[in-house]
């Protein structure tokens, strides 16, 4: 495998896991997402094992296979699990107006773009040019969170916002510190077990998982 | 080795509580475990004003004088707040709002929570900087939530996704810091140790710092509740129990502003230029003035005094931003004044809203005649948070004011605004609770005499007069923040 | 002498082979859809015994049918075979495709669209009114997903002609282009939609609740249903011929190389055997959605097509 058809793999895989964040703002459906989601950790896994190979660095391939455990086996499990758990498995969100959110959706690639081009220009890795389309993961996902009113579908949003930062740290210097690499692991697993907790807290508490009912705190008037 | 001693005490309190956490005594364990930490955290300061700053464990742990004295400061309040918590926890569990698991947990996790904290001071690394305020978060989301009422499930909700959200743009910011790094440093852990960063500071590439400052603004500037980003900040410090308000508002916001404050070290070294400085005023302002004004409007008195901190953490700030030896001298003494004071005033308020069975300020009142020290100490926190002479708070917020007329003029107006709406709210909040006839549904309680006590004499000698060793100790810190 | 008078053979033998190989390539659609539900078929031929049969039939024309109507018929055959001249088919060597680029081809479809929506409601029953407001609105989405999709293409290879576009893509090595695979998957959508197919429209239903073009079609007969369903049928071929232009044209004949001509046409049919196919899984696959979800369809449609683009500068 040569270098520059690594580049082009890698960019196909960029392509992919910015497609896979544009499914997951469109998918209405709660195993959908979690096929979506486990599919992006499945693509950012891949694509951090071919920059591993490509730039013969091996502990790419530890952070890989972290990625593929935690993002593709664990959490997706985990949900899965808690899912089942609730009985929330058939539940269609209602997403209001698709159309539009694609569209901030665009705008806000277009946005990741113009921001990381500076970078672009610095860098002389192979992967220079994915950095734009891993802020935009974060940045979709971020967006999927301020749209989506379910815990579920949120944490999903959280969780592929996440993957977004762990692409940007692949393409952008290859991979941070392994160490650094596994506390950040190990803070979104505690995360995991914490909003797993929290789904039983805010159904107990609330009867539904559906975050319309929080409306308590406010600023009153 | 000391530096073992200190964060390891409370790694193993953290899994001793997770067990015991409910016993009889537990709450003295608590104390014992956050004194130990206390007196490893001294002798680690005593060492570093002798020796200077101290680099160990192959470049993982740093300790100066700027970070020394957080470090000091987290362990000294989370004791006070630990005896505080040994009266209130166990009104709280009289009245069968927490249960057995509750109270392993709640143990635990606040040993977890001083531990992440000391570890986001004392680590030289910027990513495991970040690892620990992200743990920190954690371990106080689910406190938050923990008396399982609605309000309080959803402030922690809250409090978890959007510091989640907030703190990911850090991690984002981290990984840019970590790429310029990378083109002088090359692979591995080197390139993000901050002691390597601020020696090659000025060859850092300016625009990516930039931009990884933006991002560094926007995640830690949640966790310090700056507003646009503090929506999650009232709510959490309002729902959880009041000691995890008083170390929420008292400790991990000055650590989530020492770790921007790092950072802008780092921008301010590469740009040559006042860019992050002027931002931070801006947020520091705009919080000041947003949190002051909301402050008029609060019915809850937990969340109100959240504001108040919002407002505190914006003068901090603004006084970081503005730059130069007066300002940031006035801003270390403020983190310093700020969390002792509030930390104060919400062991006082815990108590009175125990005393009432209620947060809202409408049925609090006769609070001295009912309990003299709560009332008292109430009064004396808000006269000191408000910043009236002769108390710590407003020689820090006099020393602001100073440069601030002196380096942003233009500023001065809005700052001094801030301060005073905030002031005349506070009071016409604070006197019908402190004064007035007890009234029918006020019960007397057993109160932590301690604590309140000990903060408000530090409070009130700070103010009158810096200790040498101190005002030489904020020098110190003052040297490696302003070039 | 011999060498100017190719590219004008070639230019015929295109615009034939584009006449009597649509109608091959839906009678084939059919053969391999009867296939699949185990019926047994009528043949490779059958549309043109029913194109024939067509204008044997006496035209009967509405009342008050205006010039429009009669005119209708013409124009959407007449601005399709133009259509079929310009979009290199089976060699790159076209005259007529310098007249035109794709942003013409774009606009000569939408020529042959608008006639037809105006001719839908120009007898001014409900249907054919129905059938013109449905296909409007489908192909106002369509339209800026097809540019946006086809810019992508002319970003890559630089050029808006369809020729040099496919003389590019051949003579350069191949490369994983993530902006052409979302611009093809957006193409795929378009063109399904475009030609009235599974899911967004049933080719081979007259349901009046859901049908788009055979509404509008629904008054016309004899030769001017002839004309208009070989139009249909040559619409399909020529978007099945540009998606291959674009997207996959190893194998077209190249500049004054008439060699090529006999392996082309192979290749040619070879891939639209294969396109076939694929329109028949997809339409097994695939229920026809509800006309309110169209709009969706669409929009997915665009939005990969801008990702195809964002990708070409992003990532390219």
């Amino acid at each position: 495998m040569n270098v520059s058809f690594a580049a082009q793999l890698n960019s196909v895989l960029a392509a992919l896991i910015l497609l896979t964040a544009f499914g997951l703002l469109a998918q209405r459906r709660i195993y959908g997402l979690l096929h979506i989601f486990a599919l992006q950790g499945f693509f950012l896994s891949v694509s951090t094992a071919v920059v591993g190979y490509s730039a013969g660095l091996h502990h790419l391939y530890i952070s890989a296979l972290l990625t593929l455990t935690l993002k593709v086996i664990v959490l997706p499990y985990i949900l899965y699990v808690l899912i089942h758990r609730l009985r929330i498995h058939k539940e269609v969100e209602e997403v209001v107006n698709i159309p539009t959110t694609m569209l901030i959706g665009i705008a806000l690639v277009i946005y990741s773009y113009h921001l990381t081009a500076p970078i672009r220009e610095l860098s002389d890795f192979i992967t220079r040019s994915t950095l734009a389309v891993a802020l935009a993961t974060v940045m979709l996902g971020l967006l999927m969170m301020i749209i989506r009113k379910k815990a579920v579908t949120q944490i999903i949003g959280f969780l592929a916002l996440e993957n977004g930062l762990f692409f940007a740290a692949t393409s952008a210097t290859y991979g941070m510190p392994l160490v650094v690499e596994l506390g950040v692991a190990l803070d979104i697993l505690i995360a995991a077990f914490i909003f797993g907790i929290f789904f039983f807290q805010i159904r107990t508490t609330f009867d539904t998982l559906d975050l319309k009912a929080m409306e308590k705190l406010k600023e009153e008037e | 080795m000391i530096l073992l001693i200190l964060l390891g005490v409370n790694l193993a309190a953290t899994i001793l509580l997770a067990f015991i956490g409910d016993r009889k005594r537990a709450p003295e364990l608590n104390i014992i475990c956050s004194g130990a930490t206390f007196a490893a955290s001294v002798f680690l300061a005593l060492s570093v004003y002798e020796k200077g700053p101290i680099i160990s464990g192959n470049g993982f742990f740093f300790v100066d004088a700027f970070n020394v004295y957080l470090a000091v400061l987290t362990a000294f309040v989370s004791m006070t707040t630990a005896i505080f918590s040994r009266r209130y926890m166990r009104v709280e569990r009289s009245r069968g709002k927490v249960g057995h698991k509750g109270m392993r947990f709640y143990h635990a996790m606040y040993q977890l929570f001083i531990f992440a904290m000391l570890l986001a001071l004392l680590t030289n690394n910027v990513g495991v900087l970040w690892i620990a305020m992200e743990l920190a978060t954690l371990a106080t989301v689910l406190l938050v939530s923990l008396y399982r009422t609605p309000a309080a499930v959803e402030a922690a909700w809250k409090y978890f996704i959007l510091c989640g959200v907030g703190i990911a743009q850090a991690l984002f910011g981290t990984v840019l810091l970590y790429f310029a790094a990378e083109r002088i440093f090359g692979e591995g852990s080197k390139g993000l140790l901050w002691t390597n960063l601020s020696a090659v500071a000025d060859r850092l590439d300016p625009t990516v710092l930039s931009l990884a400052f933006i991002f560094f603004m926007v995640g830690y500037g949640t966790k310090v509740g700056l507003v646009p980003l503090h929506n999650w900040l009232p709510d959490a410090h309002s729902e959880g129990p009041t000691p995890i308000s008083a170390v929420l508002s008292g400790l991990l916001l000055n650590v989530a502003l020492y770790a921007l404050i790092r950072v802008k070290v780092l921008v301010d070294g590469a740009t040559h230029s006042h860019k992050a400085g002027y931002i931070m005023m801006v947020f520091g302002l705009l919080s000041i003035l947003v949190a002051s004004f909301s402050l008029l409007r609060q019915k809850d008195i937990k969340r109100m005094f959240a504001y108040s901190s919002i407002e505190h953490m914006g003068i901090a700030t603004f006084a970081f931003g503005l730059g130069g030896p007066v300002a940031t001298f006035g801003g270390l003494l403020h983190m310093l004044v700020h969390s002792l004071t509030k930390t104060t005033i919400f062991f006082t308020v815990g108590h009175a809203s125990q005393m009432h069975s209620t947060q809202e300020m409408s049925s609090i009142e006769g609070l001295i005649k009912g309990n003299p020290l709560v009332g008292w100490g109430l009064m004396f926190g808000v006269v000191a948070i408000a910043g009236m002479p002769p108390f710590g708070v407003f020689t820090s917020e006099f020393l602001i004011l100073t440069a601030s007329i002196k380096n942003a003029p233009f500023f001065t107006p809005f700052f001094l605004l801030g301060i005073a709406v905030a002031f005349a709210a506070l009071f016409r909040k604070v006197m019908p609770m402190a004064f007035g006839k007890v009234p029918d549904n006020q019960k007397p309680i057993r109160v932590a005499y301690v604590p309140v006590i000990v903060h408000m004499a530090l409070i009130l000698v700070l103010g009158i007069y810096l200790p040498t060793f101190l005002s030489q100790w904020f020098h110190m810190a003052v040297e490696l923040l302003v070039r | 002498m011999t060498k100017d008078i190719y590219p004008i053979l070639i230019e015929s033998l295109q615009v034939v082979t584009v006449l009597v190989a649509s109608p091959l390539l839906v009678g084939w659609i059919r053969v391999l859809k009867c296939w699949s539900q185990g019926r047994s078929s009528a043949g490779v031929f059958q549309p043109f015994r029913d194109i024939s049969k067509l204008f044997i039939k006496e035209t009967v024309l509405a009342e008050n049918a205006s010039w429009i109507f009669r005119a209708t018929p013409y124009i959407v055959f007449g601005a399709t075979v133009m259509a079929g001249a310009i979009i290199p088919v089976i060699s790159v060597d076209l005259p007529l495709s310098a007249t035109a680029d794709i942003i013409a081809l774009v606009a000569l479809f939408a020529i042959a669209r608008f006639f037809l929506a105006l001719a839908g409601m120009d007898i001014g029953t409900a249907f054919g009114g129905m059938g013109s407001s449905r296909e409007m609105m489908v192909s106002s989405l369509a339209e800026p997903a097809m540019l946006m999709s086809i810019f992508t293409v002319s970003l890559v290879n630089s050029s808006t002609s369809l020729s040099q576009m496919a003389l590019v893509l051949t003579s350069n090595p191949i490369v994983l282009r993530p902006s052409l695979a979302f611009a093809l998957l957006a193409f795929v959508l378009i063109a399904l939609a475009e030609n009235g197919r599974i899911p967004v429209d049933n080719p081979a239903t007259h349901l009046e609740l859901t049908m788009i073009h055979e509404a509008m079609i629904l008054e016309y007969s004899g030769r001017h249903l002839a004309l208009l369903e070989w139009a249909n049928m040559m619409k399909l071929f020529l978007f099945a011929a540009i998606g291959i232009a674009c997207f996959f044209p190893w194998g077209i004949a190249l500049k004054d190389n008439i060699g090529m001509l006999p392996a082309a046409f192979i290749l040619l049919a070879f891939k639209l055997a294969l396109i076939g196919v694929f329109i028949v899984v997809a339409e097994t696959v695939l229920a026809k959605m509800r006309i309110f979800r169209v709009p969706e369809f669409l929009g997915s449609a665009f939005l990969f097509a801008t990702l195809g683009m964002l990708s070409y500068f992003i990532l390219e």
